[in-house]
């Protein structure tokens, strides 16, 4: 039973740091129309920046500065946001396409920055003992997964209601416009581009700080964490919740997490040992027919797009006619 | 000072002239229609004035400022606002986003005063609903109540060109470019529209510059009319002396001549 329970907080701990990720992407994607498909790069600066910061002097890699886990965290996210700003600058003003080429670009740049700048990462071996927050404590190993379950619940929950809270406001309403006719948005005197900026920072900060979280969780990164499948699994638990909805990118996160796990211990004990490595092929395939049917069963993900009038402008609406 | 002057603009597309050497003025508070056969140049006029192309040659003021090479945006941001053709409303949204959405910038919102809630933010908001409805009620009833709520796709063609005066208007513009405004409406929608515009301009106090292709409408509202054809200039000033201009009749009669003159063709060569 404490096994189940536990093996629970475990799996929720990271379905909701993925959580996380696919609320950076839907803001991007979902609300602005941004292509971006170097969601890994973003979660590997987020995830490297966190243990340099935060993580223990190494022998043979840079680190050791001992900052709290919340400077490394805000640091995690300052550096993938920067990191953004200077992918967007030159990207943003130009058509979509040239964003996608430069995210799956980058990201891979950085995965093999990662791999080889050994002075900075650890190189293939990566960088260990990487703290969780509330360290000092000397948790229980049971413990410490369900403070850290609470911590990064409260997180998405915070980064939730402020996404709900700004697409709903002026400014959100403007990402819209932009993602349904540039022209028509520039013609009421808005700058795309800015705006486009800002959300795709912003987003990009969000999957940064998904990867300080999950650098943190798992007390260990390494460049083969950050391979394009992670991208592709964002992406999917997006479009099987439904973009453009910050509650179905929450869905879609748990749903495809499960799936993604539960298809894994599936084929662990069903293929015999000799095809055992192949398991990972058969999840991708599965995950692509899952992908395949929500889009031809409901092509706009389990929730779709709501319709967004802010708050204040209902009330008054209502109130008035 | 004129509001709006246009000094010998000129635009080509590759080897088509579509504006030459253009000139006309508008004052505050006119309305100035123009006027010309399809394919005049009248739409590319409006995408030279609202930064959308570029002219080759001449210039541009609005307000005594030179606004060529001026981004689309930062013309808005100086006083003049459009509608389009073929419309671009967002059609996914509701009106009364659509018609919020242009004010972002006059109230200077910002995200983070937006997750901070704070008083000023909800003040601004509740400003921007306000104005929504102000600029929504020139059209009366059909756009309010359970209208507001509706996304645009499932209004009729008449109402999206409505909506999407509003959204003009709520730019805070001093200027509208309107094109084709009465495009798709029927005669008695047109009668409403024509009288519509006409209060945008007196009780709005917006200058209105407008393309139509409905002369009952043109005759009823414009101080003056400017008549393109081939992108030039062919005719200037009251609704009455251009109709009559030779060159005008010709413009358009001669045009109509031809087209008959080419289905005549058509029919015959399947005959
Ligand atoms: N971007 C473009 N590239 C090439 N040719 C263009 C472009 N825009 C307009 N034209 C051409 O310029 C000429 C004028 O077009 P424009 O749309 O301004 O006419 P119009 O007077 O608005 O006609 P209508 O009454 O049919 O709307 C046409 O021959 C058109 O094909
Ligand atoms: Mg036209």
């Amino acid at each position: 039973m404490t096994g189940l329970l536990s093996y629970l907080v475990f799996f929720l701990i990271q379905a909701l740091i993925y959580a996380l990720v696919a609320l950076g992407l839907n803001l991007q994607w979902g609300y602005t129309g941004l292509f971006n498909i170097g969601v890994a790069g973003f979660f590997l600066v987020g995830s490297y920046t966190f243990a340099v910061l935060s993580g223990p002097a190494y022998a043979t890699h840079l680190g050791g500065f001992g900052l709290p886990v919340a400077v490394g965290i805000l640091g995690a996210m300052a550096m993938a946001g920067l990191i953004a700003l200077v992918v967007g600058i030159p990207t943003l003003r130009l058509r979509e396409d040239y964003l996608a080429i430069a995210t799956i670009g980058i990201a891979e740049v950085l995965r093999l920055v990662a791999l080889n700048a050994r002075g900075l990462t650890g190189g293939s071996r990566g960088a260990q003992s990487i703290p969780r927050p509330f360290q000092g404590l000397e948790l229980g190993n049971v413990a410490s997964n369900l403070v850290f379950l609470v911590l990064v619940a409260a997180l998405v929950v915070l980064v939730y209601l402020a996404l709900e809270t700004m697409v709903r406001s002026p400014w959100g309403r403007v990402l819209k416009a932009i993602r349904e006719d540039e022209q028509a948005a520039s013609s009421l005197g808005k700058d795309p581009f800015r705006f486009r900026l800002q959300s795709f920072v912003l987003g990009c900060a969000i999957m940064g700080l998904g990867g300080a979280l999950n650098a943190s969780f798992v007390g260990f990164v390494a460049p083969t964490d950050f391979l394009p499948i992670l991208t592709f699994e964002i992406w999917a638990m997006l479009i099987v919740g439904g973009s453009g909805n910050n509650r179905g990118a929450l869905l879609g996160s748990v749903l495809v997490w499960a799936f993604w796990t539960g298809t894994g211990s599936i084929a662990q004990s069903l293929l015999p040992s000799g095809l055992q490595v192949k398991g990972g092929a058969l999840q991708v395939i599965l995950i692509g027919a899952v992908l395949l049917l929500i889009l031809m069963i409901r092509p706009r993900g389990l929730i779709g797009e709501e319709r967004t009038v802010s708050r204040e402008a209902e009330l008054g609406g209502d109130g008035r006619t | 000072m004129a509001m709006l002057e246009v000094n010998g603009i000129s635009k080509s597309f590759g080897g088509l002239q579509a504006t030459t050497d253009l000139s006309f003025k508008v004052e505050p508070g006119e309305i100035v229609s123009v006027i010309g056969p399809n394919g005049a140049g009248k739409t590319t006029l409006f995408n030279l004035i609202t930064g959308v192309y570029r002219p080759d040659q001449g210039d541009i003021r609005f307000e005594g400022q030179s606004i060529v090479g001026l981004k689309p945006n930062q013309i808005v941001d100086r006083g003049i606002a459009r509608t389009f053709q073929n419309l671009r409303l967002f059609t996914n949204l509701s009106v009364l986003d659509n018609v919020l959405i242009p004010q972002h910038h006059r109230l200077r919102s910002t995200w983070w005063s937006a997750v901070l809630r704070t008083p000023g933010y909800r003040r601004r908001e509740q400003q921007m609903h306000d104005l929504a409805l102000e600029k929504l009620s020139f059209f009366g009833p059909r756009l309010m109540s359970f209208r507001l709520h509706q996304p645009v796709y499932v209004l009729s063609y008449a109402n999206r060109r409505r909506t999407e005066m509003a959204r003009a208007m709520a730019t805070g513009a001093k200027m509208l470019l309107l094109d084709e405004p009465s495009a798709g409406m029927n005669p008695k929608e047109t009668v409403e529209i024509t009288d519509i515009i006409r209060r945008m301009r007196d009780e709005g106090g917006y200058t209105i510059l407008l393309v139509e292709h409905k002369m009952n409408l043109v005759g009823e509202i414009s101080d003056r009319v400017v008549v393109l054809d081939y992108g030039q200039k062919i005719a200037e000033g009251a609704y009455q002396d251009v109709v009559d201009d030779p060159k005008v009749i010709e413009a358009y009669l001669g045009k109509r001549a031809q087209d008959e003159a080419d289905s005549e063709a058509a029919a015959g060569g399947q005959a």
